[in-house]
């Protein structure tokens, strides 16, 4: 039952990157592609009905996290409790500045608000992939089952590493470059004109970034964390999701010089999905390692919750996602296609 | 101050401030799905454009509700790690349901509710209203259910690592999530309908929009009347007993009770000197607490002298105002809404310009009663963190220090300052718009919620 669990829970977390991921590209994104106003709401309507419902998966997982793994979801919370905070305030800025920014007509207004979205979304994709980091890495956790981690120390790994080291920050980079081009598909998606022609221009060229990004960060974290060569060589079902990352990486560029816009955005999903699987399944049972003794590690053994909840939390989950997949694959289709903000939009 | 306070402070000050904004959600998801329930069964235009109003309003509260809520979800972890630890297990249960069952059915037609109303039949509008309706509804019940674990604990078993789900349906259906769903869900419609009515009553008073001001006002007082009056009987009531039954020493603190006695008698006024152990200038009704609590005018009400000090709350002066504002507001509300509706149903109050003030004024207020009256729940069970099984100064994060904590604490007071600022001049310049006029807004706020 911990691993239906601890499987659950990267699914919901690989389902909220790939969500949440596109509108934290757009925002990274607006200010390149869309240069006037009227563009920049288009790319905000293209986000619109879909931010909020995409970051609950966010907070799903975190819900999750607390009732499957008690003891993970506290050492991690409090271990990164300045970075966790950090991730809040940017969190909140940013869905500030989407639903605040077109209520007021003047420029000065809606420029301000483009920059905090520019900002609040860039620092939010790298924090993610910092975060990401730190669990490949393994965190300075000790025999009472807490850690606490400095945010910086000088960026060297030691047993005593900080949030930020030259590792976390790399894997910050990939995320900021995966998620960057995952909007850009988006937006060439959803849009029509200026911004779409923008959008498949740089999509291309983030696409070079990202694979080079992969390709330091993978030897990277092979290098950091033993363990991750050594899960993904035992586990067949890591080398499906390994296959499914080339694939991915494969479809993308080819994709892309088709007509078919669908295609180059579901192979971006693709690619998050297949990348963050392969690695927890690798990692697997390992929740969070310890860098000071692996005996101090929290795993699906150690951090789960009582048998009972976690027997009848399975049938609350399975009903629960039926559901949430309805009431998304709904949402997405009733506002599939262009968008259009001449007719569209508003009440 | 040291660590625990600090994180008192932050939690009380982070919850009481987003809860401002869930109230008016929860109220308002209600009152805009009857309003569009009335337009779609009669087809009266005016509840059609009202529903529309609102909904441009709901969109900016919703915003921000969701905004601050996230914090919460990871105060538990950041800054209670040890409550985590030891209660996760069984509370976790009930926080994963609210992101399961409720905040995707929220936002999912919060986005179709907002921007779907050129692409959906008026019926799947109509639909996607009630949804979030159910979804916010929900929410609120999975929350409700994981504070009455922590005020009543039912349901489960200590384990070697801290509690364990030993029966999953007497935990959901904790008697006491069951009265203090409904009394605070009566109380997110009291604050909706006077924000309703307020408004009407504001266009009334200024000469403008008076088909929408009718429907406000209409709204407003018929939906404030019947939860005012539901939120003293029998939720206010039931629940008195419950705290009376399962916490007395909260009970006593809450009434400003020092002495042991029966046929206890009731303050409605005066101040507690917990120095002297007295409550100074004193209006009591003899008899009366004893049968509020326990229903029997002779029943024995334990004082607070009787309880050793490390069982009773310890901010017992702000127990007892915030439970007295609230009780207090609640009878002058129910005033305030009997005296309208009688206004309403005679004709005469949308000449009664005296009264509208009133009611444009009255507002803030239910706002203040849900503060108070959560304030009066959470020092209450004080100084429990889960009410006899883990005291609050065991529930922190043993590596999180004070001044972290009062680092954030700033942070957060700084930048809910400036949501705040933006928050009210955003609704203020929705108001001053009107309902009608959004017809040639539409340039400008397409692209907004």
């Amino acid at each position: 039952m911990e691993t239906v669990w601890f499987m659950i829970i990267a699914l919901m977390m690989a389902a909220y990157v790939v969500l949440d991921g596109f509108d934290f590209g757009a925002g990274i994104l607006h200010l390149l592609v869309a240069k006037t106003d009227e563009e920049r709401r288009t790319v905000l309507a293209a986000i619109g009905p879909f931010w909020d419902g995409n970051e609950v998966w966010l907070l799903a997982g975190g819900g999750i996290l607390v009732f499957a793994f008690p003891r993970a979801y506290a050492a991690g919370f409090s271990g990164f409790y300045l970075p966790l905070t950090i991730v809040l305030w940017l969190l909140i800025l940013r869905g500030v500045s989407i639903e605040f920014r077109s209520l007021e007509a003047s420029t000065l207004w809606r420029s301000f608000w483009d920059g905090v979205f520019f900002l609040a979304s860039s620092l939010m994709a790298i924090v993610l992939g910092a975060a990401l980091g730190n669990v490949i890495r393994g965190v300075p956790l000790e025999s009472d089952g807490y850690f606490s981690g400095p945010l910086f120390t000088n960026f060297g790994l030691s047993s005593h590493p900080g949030v930020l080291d030259w590792y976390t920050v790399l894997i910050g980079l990939l995320a900021f470059a995966m998620l960057a081009m995952h909007g850009a598909l988006f937006l060439r998606l959803k849009t029509e004109g200026e911004v779409h022609r923008r959008a498949t221009g740089l999509a291309g060229r983030l696409y070079v970034a990202v694979l080079a990004l992969l390709v330091l960060a993978t030897y990277a974290s092979a290098m950091v964390q033993p363990k991750l060569l050594s899960g993904i060589g035992a586990r067949p079902l890591a080398w499906v999701l390994a296959l499914g990352v080339l694939a991915s990486l494969i479809a993308i560029p080819t994709s892309l010089k088709r007509t078919n816009e669908a295609a180059p955005f579901f192979a971006s999903c693709g690619l998050i999905v297949s990348l963050l699987a392969a690695t927890a399944t690798a990692l697997f049972p390992t929740i969070l390692s310890s860098t000071i003794d692996p005996a101090f590690d929290l795993n699906t053994g150690n951090a789960a919750a009582g048998a009972l909840s976690l027997q009848v939390g399975v049938y609350w989950w399975i009903v629960a996602i039926a559901l949430a997949i309805g009431y998304f694959v709904f949402l997405f289709r009733s506002f599939r296609g262009k968008v259009d903000i001449h007719h569209d939009y508003g009440h | 101050m040291d660590a625990v306070s600090w994180n008192r402070f932050q939690f009380g000050f982070l919850v009481t401030y987003h809860y401002l904004f869930p109230t008016l959600t929860m109220g308002l998801a209600l009152l805009i799905f009857f309003m569009k329930l009335v337009a779609y069964k009669s087809g009266d235009e005016r509840y059609d454009h009202a529903a529309t109003f609102w909904a441009k309003i709901f969109g900016i509260n919703f915003a921000v509700g969701v905004v601050t809520g996230i914090p919460l979800e990871f105060q538990f972890g950041t800054n209670w790690a040890r409550f985590s630890n030891y209660a996760g297990g069984v509370i976790g249960l009930t926080l994963a349901l609210e992101g399961l069952f409720a905040f995707f059915a929220e936002s999912a037609f919060l986005g179709l509710f907002l921007y779907g109303k050129q692409k959906l039949s008026a019926k799947m509008h109509l639909f996607a209203s009630f949804m979030v309706f159910l979804g916010s509804w929900l929410s609120g019940y999975f929350i409700i259910a994981t504070n009455a674990f922590m005020q009543h604990p039912v349901g489960y078993r200590v384990g070697p690592r801290g509690l364990l789900l030993s029966d999953m349906w007497a935990y959901l259906l904790n008697p006491w999530a069951f009265w203090q769903y409904l009394h605070n869900m009566t109380s997110a419609v009291v604050a909706a309908s006077f924000v309703v009515a307020a408004v009407g009553a504001l266009y009334t008073l200024s000469d403008r929009h008076k088909e929408q001001a009718r429907v406000f006002l209409k709204v407003g007082v018929v939906a404030g009347l019947i939860s005012c009056i539901l939120i003293l009987f029998p939720t206010g009531d039931q629940n008195g007993k419950m705290v009376a039954e399962y916490q007395p020493a909260a009970l006593a603190a809450m009434e400003g009770k020092y002495e042991t006695s029966d046929k206890a008698e009731l303050a409605i006024i005066g101040q507690p000197d917990s120095v002297n152990k007295r409550l100074d200038n004193p209006i009591i009704v003899p008899y009366v607490l004893s049968y509020l609590a326990y229903g029997s005018f002779g029943a024995k009400v334990k004082g607070m002298n009787d309880f050793p000090k490390d069982e009773l709350p310890d901010n017992t002066e702000l127990l007892y105002y915030g439970y007295h504002i609230m009780a207090g507001l609640g009878t002058i509300f129910i005033a305030l809404m009997l005296t309208s509706a009688t206004k309403l149903w005679r004709g005469t109050l949308e000449t009664s310009r005296a009264w509208l003030w009133m009611l444009m004024l009255a507002f803030p207020f239910p706002f203040i009663a849900v503060t108070m009256g959560w304030m009066t729940v959470e020092l209450g069970r004080q100084p429990w963190l889960v009410y006899g099984l883990l005291r609050t100064i065991h529930g922190t994060s043993p590596k999180v220090a004070g001044g972290s904590v009062a680092f954030t604490t700033l942070g957060f007071m700084g930048l809910y300052f400036v949501v705040g600022v933006l928050y009210l001049y955003l609704i203020h310049r929705q108001i001053a718009k009107g309902p009608i006029d959004f017809a040639q807004a539409h340039t400008i706020d397409e692209a907004g919620a």
